[in-house]
């Protein structure tokens, strides 16, 4: 009976220290949407089940390690006990009990997730290998940054253009696949202003690790103020503007850098034209008009130094749409 | 020398070359008559022709190697004898045909051990380039394989995982072949020349897997997801053939089992007092003989996705990527049972014997075994929660898997009873074991919040999961087998391993692989996804990564220390005959190493397997030959 009281109150100790040690530790990232909410609440009560299931098998186990082990020199068997049919059935059932609760509480949260308003910002999110963009039907704007506006809920309309991505903002804590061939949809009421970043999880191929792509959440004020900049950067008709745009529309920004700083996947298109491109062969090439040209319709012709030509999928697109995207590549000096 | 190169495995793998080439070129000859392409990209024959080529190699390397001469006599109308005498010795025994469960338990647990230091050397790979956020050495610019760095990252990702998963089955199977017909007092299993075929199917579809990281390489993990994987490299085709070859050697190994269990057990032993790794082995064969099917079959979809144009998993042709899931998944989560039950099993088998006091909750134990097999048909689809499946499934699903709990802790409650008020030695095989607990005590308890949909959402295809599933393989499938080969060591030898070297080994591999998975969890989390190659300096989790690279390398220096243990005690281990672990067990009732044909004579059932601490005649009585009439 000793035995049994000793475990009893370890078992209690190593629960509140194992559940107080992980809660300060501080296990998830900062809580940026209102579905984070019952999400969390849901991880904070598995924590306390994980903290209290853990102790009650490694306390007895480890006792018995300690008070059970073979005395020196006793090479005897233990005392006989086969079994116990009541105790069997009581840690059959305690456990069921337990998983229903559990699952009930699951359910419970996961309803709170999908609470549905009807009001919800429409954004559409096109997903391709291996950028995000995002347009606003509400507003006419396209974007490669998804701007949200505070606490008003959202509805994500994904769609991929090639293979499976899945949208993951680790602080809104929801994922959700983006499949081709359908429309899968991703509700968010963001909650916390801040920046964070949509990160591809599901493997979409060799630069599945640099799909990324900012997220701002801001006041609402803000908001509309960079709707409205977006909107009067739509509305003006320059070949650089238009270009910008078919840039973003296409994705091409997930990898192609504006700035002297590249990213990874693709050279940056800042200082590019007119420049000398050293390409895998040793020869260099003019990035001219017709170099451009071709780099978007047919990706492999020429191999840039450097990088993989096997990444960039050839694109469609008209004379015009290339002349304004070129007449944008060249304004970024 | 010559006799190597003259080993079945050597002319096995000769005529696999051979099957490759006709078969290729085979399949080129016959484009070349349609009038298509005959040669083209990096390596040199068309997709096609790899793919007959590669699967007629296996079929020559299975009637090089001689596994099927005794059936091909057969067909002919001529007769072989029952037993082939193994004239073969040493080393040359493991690289030869041979029809003798322990001999091929022992090639199955050798091969295991050859992958698992494969799938090992890969992990080191990516797990330097994953030390610090950046590219280190796998990088835009390194070429190999005609695969950059970032493609080479996720080739060597998705092999680590397939061919830790076949090295898996293989070992499961190692130690089920060899123990299981022990336990039960057979001479051998019911299907010895099938029992072998199923053995060497394992090395042409290892072939298999290592030729795909040549040929361009695996881009998609080891899940082999559509339409990513309709479009990756040929690698990919080779990848899927040599998965869907080596689910043939589950299937008839399981069959085998199963046929053997239940026909060729000693007299007197009943369902209820087969030891506790024959029900394991039970559970795991009803599994692998009824889900592996799917595996291949969804692998052999894509694969024809490929070839013939059919459109399964093509949305633009009418098709569906998440029926792919589906089907992968009916397979792949039943079969992280097949990988743990086995070792649970050994862990249930082993604890009595270093407890002395008999398994507590026996008959418990044996139905939680079936009750994980059957409840792990129902729970596929928690691999889809995020996969845009129909929703309301979504709780079902959550249902049926948090149910998984039950039965597992049938188990861990009754081993911690077993543990309790008994006399506890803790030898290496013993170490092991409770290693075995802990950590699958780890998985277990990370399961239920990936099967809760809510907290799924932020968990699912996170390193929390990476975390979750290496702690359930850990204390599921390695730690058991380590445990089971120091253990048996001695049966199969005569000789024991060294216990210094052996405690070194687990006092190494222990706190730095729980220390790995934690804060594979950990970085989870915070945000780190799945199969990348690199990471976001802004999560601030370098550190940890930095951590888990040492982690992982101190893993590697303790399996060092194993294999020199292993190989040394061979020759030089000390001289262990009897019944070293003082065990009730009907193989440790006779000298070791166990001889040819296993029980000169045969048992019979006269007690409880497990009951130390009682005063009878043991488990089994020795059936003394009356008038010479046996044989």
């Amino acid at each position: 009976m000793r035995h049994f009281t000793i475990v009893g109150l370890l078992v209690f100790l190593l629960t509140a220290l194992t559940y107080a040690g992980l809660t300060a530790i501080g296990l998830m990232p900062v809580q940026a949407s209102a579905q984070a909410i019952p999400i969390d609440w849901m991880w904070n009560w598995q924590i306390l089940a994980i903290s209290f299931f853990f102790s009650l098998i490694m306390v007895p186990m480890v006792y018995s390690l300690v008070v059970f082990r073979k005395k020196p020199g006793d090479d005897t068997d233990a005392e006989h006990i086969e079994g116990h049919t009541n105790l069997e059935i009581a840690w059959t059932v305690f456990p069921l009990i337990i998983v229903v609760i559990f699952a009930y509480l699951g359910a419970f949260s996961l309803g709170e997730t999908r609470k549905v308003d009807p009001n919800a910002m429409v954004i559409n999110v096109t997903a391709r290998q291996f950028a995000w963009s995002f347009e606003y039907p509400e507003y006419g704007i396209v974007s490669d940054k998804l701007h949200l506006p505070y606490n008003r809920q959202v509805l994500l309309k994904m769609q991929s253009e090639d293979v499976i991505h899945s949208f993951w903002v680790p602080e809104f804590r929801l994922k959700q696949d983006v499949v081709p061939g359908r429309i899968t949809e991703y509700r968010v009421t963001p909650y916390l202003v801040g920046e964070y970043k949509v990160r591809c999880a599901e493997i979409c191929g060799a630069n599945h690790s640099y799909m990324e792509a900012n997220v701002i959440v801001d006041e609402v004020v803000t908001f509309d103020a960079w709707v409205a900049e977006q909107q009067a950067l739509a509305s003006v008709k320059t070949p650089e503007g238009l270009g910008k745009q078919i840039a973003t529309a296409n994705g091409c920004v997930g990898c192609h850098s504006a700035t002297s700083s590249p990213l990874p996947s693709a050279p940056t298109w800042f200082g590019l034209f007119g420049s000398q491109v050293e390409l895998a062969d040793g020869t260099t090439v003019t990035a001219d008009e017709a170099f451009i040209k071709e780099s978007i319709l047919d990706p492999k012709a020429k191999e840039v130094k450097g990088y993989s030509p096997t990444i960039m999928p050839a694109f469609a697109l008209s004379d015009e749409e290339i002349a304004n995207l070129t007449a944008y590549i060249k304004s970024l000096k | 020398m010559k006799r190597f190169f003259g080993s079945a495995l050597m002319r096995g793998l000769f005529w696999q070359v051979v099957g490759l080439l006709v078969g290729a070129g085979l399949v080129t000859g016959i484009r070349a008559i349609m009038g298509l392409s005959t040669i083209e990209g990096p390596f040199f024959f068309t997709e096609p022709a790899w793919v007959l080529g590669a699967f007629v190699g296996v079929i020559c390397f299975l009637v090089g190697s001689g596994v099927t001469s005794d059936w091909i006599k057969w067909a002919r109308g001529i007769d072989t004898p029952d037993h082939h005498e193994d004239h073969y010795t040493g080393w040359e025994k493991i690289l030869n045909v041979s029809v003798d469960h322990k001999v091929i338990g022992i090639q199955y647990t050798m091969t295991a051990l050859v992958l698992i230091s494969l799938g090992g050397l890969f992990a080191l790979i990516f797990r330097v380039e994953l030390a610090q956020s950046g590219l280190q050495f796998l990088t835009q610019e390194f070429k190999l394989f005609d695969q950059n760095g970032l493609a080479l990252y996720n080739s060597l990702m998705s092999l680590h995982g397939m061919v830790m998963i076949v090295s898996i089955l293989l070992g499961t199977a190692g130690f089920i072949n060899y123990v299981v017909p022990l336990l039960i007092g057979a001479q051998d299993m019911a299907f010895p020349r099938m029992n072998a075929f199923a053995y060497w199917i394992a090395p042409p579809a290892a072939v298999l897997l290592i030729l795909s990281l040549i040929l361009g390489g695996v881009s998609t993990g080891w899940t082999g997801y559509p339409p990513l994987s309709a479009k990756s490299p040929m690698g990919m085709q080779m990848f899927f053939l040599g998965v869907f070859v080596a689910g043939w050697s589950s299937i008839l190994g399981a069959l085998n089992n199963i046929v053997t269990v239940i026909r060729m057990r000693a007299k007197g032993m009943t369902a209820w007092k087969m030891p506790i790794l024959v029900w394991a082995a039970v559970a795991t064969s009803l599994i692998s003989l009824t889900a592996t099917q799917l595996i291949g079959l969804s692998f052999q979809l894509v694969m024809f996705q490929r070839l013939f144009g059919m459109g399964f998993f093509d949305p633009d042709k009418g098709g569906n990527p998440v029926l792919f899931q589906h089907l992968f998944w009916f397979y792949s989560h039943p079969a992280v049972y097949v990988f743990i039950l086995p070792g649970l099993g050994v862990v249930s088998e082993l604890l009595p014997v270093f407890v002395r006091k008999p398994l507590f909750g026996y008959r418990w134990i044996a139905m939680s075994s079936l009750g994980i097999a059957l409840v792990g048909f129902v729970v596929w689809a928690h691999h889809m929660f995020t996969s845009g499946m129909n929703e309301y499934l979504r709780l079902p699903f959550m249902y049926s898997t948090l149910l998984v709990a039950i039965p597992t802790g049938v188990k861990f409650f009754s081993w911690t009873a077993t543990l309790w008020g008994g006399k506890i030695r803790t030898p290496t095989p013993m170490l092991f074991v409770l290693g075995s607990i802990v950590v699958f005590l780890m998985g277990g308890l990370s399961g239920p919040p990936n099967a809760t949909v809510s907290t799924d959402l932020h968990l699912h295809d996170t390193y929390f999961i990476v975390g979750h599933f290496h702690d359930t393989i850990f204390g599921g499938f390695v730690f058991p087998f380590f445990a089971a080969i120091y253990y048996w060591f001695p049966k199969a030898t005569g000789r024991r391993m060294n216990e210094p070297l052996g405690k070194i080994h687990f006092w190494l591999m222990t706190p730095s692989f729980i220390a790995l998975t934690l804060l594979m969890m950990r970085v989870g989390l915070i945000g780190m996804r799945r199969r990348i190659a690199d990471y976001d300096p802004g999560l601030g989790i370098d550190g940890y990564h930095m951590i888990m690279t040492v982690m992982a390398f101190l893993i590697a220096t303790s399996v060092l220390v194993f294999f020199y243990n292993f190989f040394t005690s061979l020759k030089k281990g000390e001289k262990a005959e009897g019944n070293l672990w003082n065990s009730r067990s009907p193989e440790w009732q006779v000298p070791s190493p166990m001889p040819a044909h296993n029980y000169e004579t045969p048992f019979e059932v006269v007690g409880e397997p497990y009951d130390y601490g009682l005063k009878d005649n043991g488990f089994i009585k020795f059936i003394e030959p009356s008038k010479g009439a046996h044989k």
